[in-house]
């Protein structure tokens, strides 16, 4: 499988965009701008290579045969396990599950942790720009167990209110879960704090880091929560492949969420034991693959840099606010002091819908529409904006295309 | 594919300046309309005479390919029949979704919507206010979507 070289000195972009072969592709006869990474990223060859060079050689199912390429294959998978433990700094391997990303991991906690503890006037606690993986799996447990979720009020900038966070906060808040990044509006939240709060009072929380996991070094024992979710594919990974990360005793007091080979020990009709961590939450045949190509995807950005990465985004995320700014009817949504590399915006009299369709046009991709934050949307009172999102292979020049592709929009439209 | 196709100067003159837009006063019918995909949402309103549209309005926010659309369907149907709608949305239903047919003659303006098929993505948009329209001539209570 690929080497992977580790960066030294500054930050070359272009050495960097030659690792990602899709960026040399055209698109409407144009260069294609990748500019919707918090959607999916884009993977690096190391990547591709280390997902085709297991299916061309290595290929068995994991943990169960006593062959040579069972025992490679399982070898492999375990190795993108202690890979992910080191991306996150959690504990132990027995931490971290493989699931299909961050939507399943939310669902897993809810369904697994939530359902048999919660009783009715139990109180789950999420933020106002949670995506709808975070809000949705909450919602149903709800429905299920009679407990009550609220929400913690945003601001015009789109900063979560922490003095309403403490204040709502009570006897009855069994569960915190927030977005450590909004997919939405970019707001980093200071998680530390909110995580403190939470555990001082014995509260459960779950980070859903799927946008902060591809932008900024994170340590789960530092910051000190029960579960961190994330998904492969928006961190230069493949699709179908995400983590739980979970805290040893908090996984070990659940029961398991699906039953199937692989999760247990023993199966007998009088009875089932059930297997250790963390395969007692891994049932069925795993995305092998997956988690392989995410193994490969960490390392990548290991070699790079988070930092290096974090700061190479932020110079692109500075830029593009300075360039955007003076298009007339322009207005950004989202504009915590703190964000992570992506803009949303309106332009007055041009619908995101027929942005997104002339951008395309000139070969630069955004995503339009809700972002599947809707509560978001209607907090801002509009139906949807375009969002712009910057990944480590950005450049000033898309940024530059993006905004002669806004103007022509514009002139077309307006 | 040809952006200058897609936006015709018929469709970007009718997303300035839609026309039957507002709620009609003494609408008897009507019915919304809803593409979760894009957050646009529609709202048709109808006067009726016998069979007759005698009147038509609609408000709500959206592209320009569907204010368009929802405009330029607005001026067409006033007058028919319902029998004459019915014929008539399936003639912008085949401009819109078949890269083979003839664009039929009976279309007049409506016809400017033809480059929206070579847009997949955005047939949607286009056909989001016929089917609102269908929907409000059939008294139909719940809001229809697109998907
Ligand atoms: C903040 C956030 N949470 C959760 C998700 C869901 O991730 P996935 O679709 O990979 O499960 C996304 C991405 O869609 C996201 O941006």
């Amino acid at each position: 499988m690929a080497a992977v070289r580790v960066m030294r000195g500054h930050f070359d972009v272009e050495r960097v965009r030659a690792d990602f072969p899709v960026l040399a592709r055209q698109v409407n006869g144009r260069p294609l701008a990748y500019l919707d990474n918090a959607a999916s990223a884009q993977q690096p060859a190391a990547v591709i290579d280390a997902v085709a060079g297991y299916a061309r050689a290595h290929h068995a199912n994991v943990h169960r045969g006593v062959h040579t390429l069972s025992q490679e294959a399982t070898a492999l998978y375990e190795a993108a396990r202690e890979k992910a433990r080191r991306f996150i700094n959690a504990a132990s391997t027995t931490e971290i599950i493989f699931l299909r990303g961050t939507t399943e991991a939310v669902n897993l906690v809810a369904q697994a942790h939530g359902r048999p503890r919660l009783k009715p006037g139990d109180e789950i606690l999420v933020s106002w720009l949670e995506h709808h993986s975070n809000i949705v799996p909450w919602q149903m447990l709800c429905g299920q167990t009679g407990a009550v979720l609220r929400v913690v009020p945003i601001d015009r900038r789109g900063v979560v209110d922490f003095d309403r966070y403490l204040a709502m906060l009570g006897p009855r808040t069994r569960i915190v879960a927030l977005a450590h990044v909004s997919n939405a509006l970019g707001t980093v939240l200071p998680i530390r704090a909110f995580l403190d709060a939470a555990r001082e009072r014995g509260i459960a929380t779950l980070v859903d880091g799927a946008q902060a996991v591809p932008h900024l070094a994170v340590d789960v024992q530092a910051l000190g929560c029960d579960f961190y979710a994330f998904s492969g594919h928006k961190m230069y990974g493949p699709t179908g492949i995400g983590v739980l990360y979970g805290r040893e005793r908090t996984l070990e007091a659940m029961t398991p969420w699906q039953g199937g080979g692989d999760m247990i020990l023993s199966v007998s009709f009088d009875g089932t034991t059930y297997n250790h961590l963390p395969h007692r939450f891994e049932a069925g045949t795993p995305n092998i693959a997956g988690a392989i190509g995410l193994g490969a995807a960490i390392d990548y950005l290991k070699a790079i840099g988070m930092e290096r990465i974090g700061h190479h985004e932020q110079e692109l995320l500075a830029y593009a606010t300075a360039r955007l700014a003076d298009i007339p009817g322009l207005a950004f949504v989202g504009t915590a002091p703190e964000k992570s590399s992506l803009m949303s915006f309106t332009i007055e009299g041009v619908h995101p819908h027929d942005l997104g369709t002339v951008l395309d046009s000139e070969g630069v991709a955004v995503r339009t529409g809700h972002h599947c934050a809707m509560p978001v949307m209607e907090y801002f009172g509009v139906p949807a904006t375009t969002r712009a999102s910057f990944g480590l292979y950005n450049t000033r020049a898309e940024i530059d295309a993006l905004r002669e592709a806004l103007l022509h929009a514009i002139r077309m439209l307006r | 594919m040809d952006l200058a196709d897609l936006y015709r100067d018929v469709i970007v003159d009718h997303n300035r300046r839609p026309r039957n837009f507002g709620r009609l006063a003494g609408a008897i019918h009507s019915a919304e309309g809803n593409n979760p995909l894009c957050g646009d949402k529609l709202h048709v309103f109808l006067e009726m005479k016998d069979d007759i549209i005698r009147d038509i309005s609609f408000e709500g926010t959206g592209c320009a390919i569907s204010t368009a659309s929802a405009s330029l369907m607005s001026e067409a149907v006033k007058g028919r029949s319902r029998a004459q709608v019915a014929d008539l949305f399936g003639s912008v239903h085949r401009m819109l979704t078949r890269h083979d047919a003839e664009t039929d003659a009976d279309l007049g303006k409506l016809a400017a919507l033809a480059g929206v098929r070579e847009f997949p993505m955005r047939v949607k948009c286009a056909s989001l206010c016929w089917h609102t329209l269908n929907a409000a001539l059939a008294g139909s209570a719940a809001p229809v979507t697109t998907e």
